[in-house]
């Protein structure tokens, strides 16, 4: 079979002629047909996740206020939000604590809040100067009232991560949720067979530019998400064992929906934000067909002791997807129960949602404008003198 | 006919008594145990939904208190708000009793009442917020 285009694909998907499956479906469509065939039927294959993404935040521009203020501290919602951009723009970012409630509500909380159309309490302080005399400014804002709000995450969408669980004598709280003691838990995040990047392991297809499904809106990939790291070990298959690539996304906040947005705090850890994300993948070639016939059982992981507070925590023992989705796995001969902190189903619904919209000529795809790297090294951050 | 839930909590010297057999045939109470954690030796605790007449619960409480049971009746249930859920199943992680689990096909949460302890721990461990308890 030849090489098929972006252009081929878009003009079956014009014509409402695109054959599209999930990236779970297309494992028993190969299956059944084998990879040559199916390559030659299937124009596009959806992958889909929804979990929590920390390294997420939206940029606001309020317009201005007469008479206008250079805004230097800006809260909304007693959130702090980052103001040291141009007068009126600001970066919420979804981790940052209000300052009045602490954990319970925080930037992602004002995120759902804005795509929900609520009203949002915008409090800004500045020094004032000749051009932009006011000094502080209390009012309220919402979506339709401000000028942009584009959701820009550094790092979302992870190809693959870790599995947690805690070997100490006491229940600790953290990113990867409650970790009870003595192994009595272990936790993963991914939706696996069904996941971007993880159907996509060399980025053939997933690139700069590539249009997804970002919270209900369309959206981009704007580049290589932060500690990126193709670098990491992989199987056979190609697919990474552990935390690997990484996207930063981009896309309209006014156009999202909290069903696929959501803000959630992590106990004693703090808040962050579940972030949906879909990305079709088109069928160039076999190899690509391929790559997304990928099953949970072929998809590997290490289950990390979270419980040593060091960077380099040790791995207890490799498993694949499967097994975590079985509901329990074998750590060191005992029967440990596994819990997702990653919807499952809401990535099924997306993953759905996006192949609906690619089969009714809704949802076109992007040629990506550059490849993200297959290489690199992530630097670690040690204490040092300065060299001047 | 009644049903209440309620814990139980024995001191190592009363937990070889066979206080359930007592319940069960001496108050003619149905005794479903939800959760239970014996040993010998050991401080035990049992949950359980007591089925039965009214008067018969009000007995066979009195007959475990006079043999130094230390009784609590759980008077509050948790509460799930479904249609906000997102599915993520954080609380699976934590939920001692497997009343909150993951339906293996479709990815649910699924919440069996019967087997809840109301140990609260969804409801703290909940990332946003469905789980809750009634007072």
């Amino acid at each position: 079979m030849g090489y098929k285009s972006i252009d081929e694909i878009n003009e079956k998907i014009k014509s409402g002629k695109a054959v599209v499956f999930t990236a779970e479906e297309i494992i028993d469509v190969v299956a059944e047909k084998g990879i040559k065939q199916a390559a030659k039927e299937v124009d596009v294959v959806t992958t889909a996740t929804f979990g929590p993404m920390c390294s997420s935040g939206a940029f606001l521009n309020f317009g201005h206020s007469d008479p206008p203020i250079r805004m230097c501290k800006v809260w909304l919602n007693d959130v702090p939000a980052y103001g040291g951009v141009a007068a009126v723009d600001a970066y919420i970012g979804a981790t940052e604590l209000s300052e009045t409630r602490g954990m319970e509500y925080g930037g992602a909380h004002v995120i759902e809040d804005l795509i929900a159309g609520k009203d949002i309490r915008l409090y800004a302080e500045s020094y004032g100067t000749d051009c932009y005399p006011r000094k502080e400014i209390d009012t309220y804002i919402n979506k339709t009232n401000i000028n942009q709000a584009f959701m820009f995450n550094p790092r979302n969408c992870y190809q693959n991560y870790i599995a947690a669980t805690n070997t100490s004598d006491r229940t600790i709280y953290t990113y990867m949720g409650t970790l009870l003691p003595k192994c009595s838990n272990v936790t993963y995040t991914t939706s696996g067979q069904l996941s971007p990047l993880l159907n996509d392991p060399y980025y053939r297809a997933i690139g700069v530019g590539t249009r997804i499904f970002l919270g209900g809106a369309q959206g981009y990939v704007a580049w290589e998400g932060t500690q990126h790291n193709p670098g990491q070990v992989r199987g056979e298959n190609g697919v990474p064992i552990g935390a690997s690539g990484t996207l930063a996304v981009i896309g309209d906040l006014k156009k999202m929906d909290t069903r696929f947005i959501r803000a959630a705090v992590f106990p004693k850890y703090g808040v962050t934000l579940f972030v949906g994300i879909g990305i079709p993948i088109p069928v160039f070639d076999e190899e690509m067909l391929m790559y997304t016939a990928v099953k949970d059982s072929e998809i590997f992981t290490n289950i990390m002791d979270e419980s040593v507070p060091s960077r380099a925590r040790p791995a207890l023992g490799r498993v694949s997807y499967a097994e975590l989705k079985s509901g329990f796995v074998m750590l060191n001969g005992k029967k440990v129960p596994t819990a997702p902190l990653s919807s499952i189903k809401k990535a099924r619904e997306i993953a759905e949602l996006v192949k609906m919209q690619i089969m009714k000529g809704e949802f076109l795809l992007a040629q990506a404008v550059a490849e993200l790297p297959r290489e690199n090294k992530v630097n670690t951050l040690d204490i040092r003198e300065g060299d001047n | 006919m009644k049903t209440i839930k309620v814990s139980m909590r024995f001191s190592p010297d009363i937990v070889t008594k066979p206080l359930t057999y007592h319940l069960i045939k001496d108050y003619d109470l149905e005794v479903n145990i939800l959760n239970a954690n014996v040993g010998l030796n050991k401080i035990g605790q049992l949950v359980a939904d007591i089925t039965g007449e009214e008067a018969k619960i009000e007995e066979g409480l009195k007959f475990l208190k006079e043999q130094g049971v230390d009784i609590r009746l759980f008077t509050r249930s948790i509460i799930w708000q479904e249609e906000g859920c997102v599915h993520c199943g954080a609380c699976t992680a934590v939920c001692p009793t497997e009343a909150l689990t993951m339906d293996k096909n479709s990815w649910s949460l699924t919440f069996n009442k019967e087997k809840c302890v109301v140990c609260e721990l969804c409801v703290r461990t909940c990332p946003i917020k469905v789980m809750s308890v009634s007072i």
